[in-house]
């Protein structure tokens, strides 16, 4: 399989040398061109760090430690200074929740994407402010000549994260890097920044990682999702899948969180999970989310978290499948969504004291 | 619901800031006004969960915060269990703010970081003489269960605190004092899902347990399907709808409800393909 990104056994460390903390452990993720992956899971789970990682953005002292991520065959660890630049400016664009932390609030947005496009395509002064206009009018900002010469405070929220899409994909790079791109954002805006990224996807066939933390946004963009638990992908599949049969006790604990506004009317109370994710440097032998989870048995503690088969294009890193049964009885029945048939794993999450 | 009557009505409420444009505006007091709240009544009874939606820059957070004059009205009337907010002063004030508080959108921010959960659990009780807090600890221990948080969690700072823990701790902040009324401003916002979850359902048991009044504020719709019996969509400073919640989602009148709704992204598969269509 001819992939755009491959990642593969990624490990970042914190901490010393002798005593490392390990914050993403033997992660291995593809996405191929045109492709919109998700990387979903709590806070602390280590997705961002992967997403910079691509883009080498690890700030000390954290730092891959092991792994190869490779961007069409050619290995993005092993880039000089020049060859890394180069691969920043035209293949891979990268845009972060707050957007109003990366523009430089005293140069008029016009100016930076100018800038942007003469360092990295070359451009005279003149062709530079044309096209950044150009840009400016193709992520939908209305009257874009008159919005160059704005300052970023000018600008709401939204339009302030289409200026970063523009400057991330003014070298029409192959793959987008967005980390929660829409979560300072709301709903409305949020749906458009999403159009948009779609569109993007049709029009020149760029390929997407997308960090959320919200299920409600991968679902509504991602072709494939990786859900991440304790800095490991504990289950990797296509969107349908991961929401009619996901196997990992995990994913289907965090889908059955998600608030639906179906609910209305009758409101009701979800367990959430119990417990609280891993910290930094606490290993946990055999499986990380066995302390939380409604399935545990002892021996889950002898468990190795590594990702395995379990359906075409399916991985779960849950060797028990106590839920496949009942995945595969849902599939079958051709069940669409239905966040009460996996009941058995809330089974113990009532409301708790949180330890 | 444990008794008739509103506990708070609140009636043409309005508040204005100043914009100022420029500087020759400025001089010349031609700077335009924000109607940030402009014109807003609702009531909500005992034991009542309303929540207030909008996007951002609607005005549901100032309107909370002009409830407990954090922010003071500019008109419109205030009334809490029959008593006039805005005519209050000092100690009357003081007791009216007792029976409502306020639970922030970042427990970060809102719990001081040099203070044990203990102590400042404790100096609210005490601040506000609540029967109970001369026995120090047992109050806190009370306290502390009422959020399904254990005794041993007195003695931690906030930065030993997961953000869940937290917030568990602000809310049992506001419930020291035997509020009758929680405004609670994006109290879940900033949380995990997974987290979320717990936080809401601990909301839906205080109001079974203590029978709070919980004015809900969220920007996200399905947080508040999940706990609301009543909504109201803010927009632009006024509220544009009104209603049972399961009514207003199910049947929205108001376009902007309508558009809100329309936006929100749905964690299944059902709405992609709707919204795709």
């Amino acid at each position: 399989m001819s992939s755009l990104l491959e990642i593969e056994n990624l490990r970042v460390d914190f901490g010393t040398r002798s005593q490392p903390l390990t914050a993403v452990k033997d992660v291995s993720l593809s996405v191929a061109a045109g492709e919109i992956v998700g990387l979903v899971g709590e806070s602390g789970s280590g997705k961002s760090l992967t997403c910079r990682a691509v883009m080498r953005l690890i700030d000390q002292p954290g730092r891959i430690a092991a792994g190869t991520i490779a961007f069409e065959g050619r290995d993005v660890l092993a880039m000089s200074e020049k060859q890394l630049r180069d691969f920043r400016a035209h293949e891979a664009g990268m845009i972060y929740q707050d957007p109003f932390s990366s523009l430089n609030p005293v140069h008029r947005i016009g100016r930076q994407l100018a800038e942007t496009l003469s360092v990295n395509l070359g451009l005279g002064r003149a062709q530079a402010r044309e096209r950044a206009i150009e840009l400016l009018d193709g992520v939908g900002i209305p009257d874009p000549a008159r919005r160059a010469l704005s300052y970023p405070h000018e600008l709401s929220g939204g339009m302030r994260q289409r200026v970063m899409i523009a400057l991330a994909t003014a070298s029409e790079p192959r793959l987008l890097l967005a980390d929660e791109p829409t979560t300072a954002l709301d709903v409305t805006t949020q749906a458009q920044i999403l159009d948009l990224l779609e569109r993007l996807r049709a029009d020149r066939g760029m390929a997407v990682l997308l960090v959320s933390h919200d299920f409600g946004v991968i679902a509504r963009t991602c072709d494939r999702v990786a859900v991440m638990y304790g800095g490991h992908i504990v289950e990797t599949a296509d969107i349908a899948t991961i929401y009619t049969a996901a196997e990992h006790p995990y994913t289907r604990a965090l889908l059955q969180s998600v608030p639906e506004l179906s609910s209305a009317g009758h409101p009701r109370r979800r367990g959430g999970i119990p417990g609280r994710p891993p910290e930094l440097g606490e290993e946990l032998a055999g499986c990380v989310f066995k302390p939380r989870c409604a399935f545990a048995e002892p021996d889950c503690a002898e468990v190795e978290m590594t990702l395995r088969a379990v359906g075409p294009a399916h991985e779960s890193a849950c060797p028990k499948r106590p839920l496949a049964a009942a995945a595969s009885a849902r599939v079958g029945a051709g069940a669409g969504a239905g966040t009460d048939a996996g009941a058995g794993g809330s089974g113990k999450a009532g409301p708790e004291s949180v330890p | 619901m444990t008794s008739d009557g509103h506990l708070l009505e609140v009636r043409n409420l309005s508040k204005e800031f100043a914009l100022q444009r420029s500087t020759r505006e400025a001089i010349r007091r031609q700077g335009q006004v924000h109607r940030a709240v402009d014109d807003v009544s609702f009531s909500l009874r005992r034991g009542e969960i309303l929540g207030l939606a909008g996007g951002s820059g609607s005005g549901k957070t100032t309107l909370a915060r002009c409830i407990i004059r954090l922010v003071e009205p500019d008109a419109g009337e205030i009334k809490l269990d029959g008593r006039d907010v805005r005519a209050a002063h000092r100690r009357e004030l003081r007791e009216l703010r007792r029976r409502m508080q306020m639970v922030f959108q970042d427990p970060y921010a809102s719990l001081n970081p040099r203070m044990s959960v203990g102590a400042m659990l404790l100096e609210a009780g005490r601040v506000h003489h609540r029967p109970g807090s001369e026995n120090g600890e047992a109050f806190v221990k009370a306290v502390l269960e009422r959020v399904h948080l254990s005794a041993t969690m007195a003695s931690r700072r906030p930065r030993e605190l997961s953000g869940g823990q937290r917030q568990r701790v602000a809310v049992a902040r506001a419930l020291a004092v035997d509020p009758e009324l929680l405004i609670a401003d994006e109290a879940v916002s900033a949380l995990d899902v997974s987290v979320q979850a717990q936080l809401l359902s601990l909301f839906l048991d205080l109001r079974d347990e203590l029978g709070v009044a919980i004015l809900f504020v969220a920007h996200q719709l399905a947080v508040i399907a999940e706990i609301a019996d009543r909504v109201a969509v803010m927009n632009k400073g006024r509220i544009v709808e009104i209603g049972d919640t399961a009514t207003v989602f199910h049947a929205p009148q108001d376009d902007y409800t309508k558009a809100l709704l329309a936006a929100h992204p749905h964690p299944d598969l059902e709405g992609r393909r709707a919204q795709q269509v």
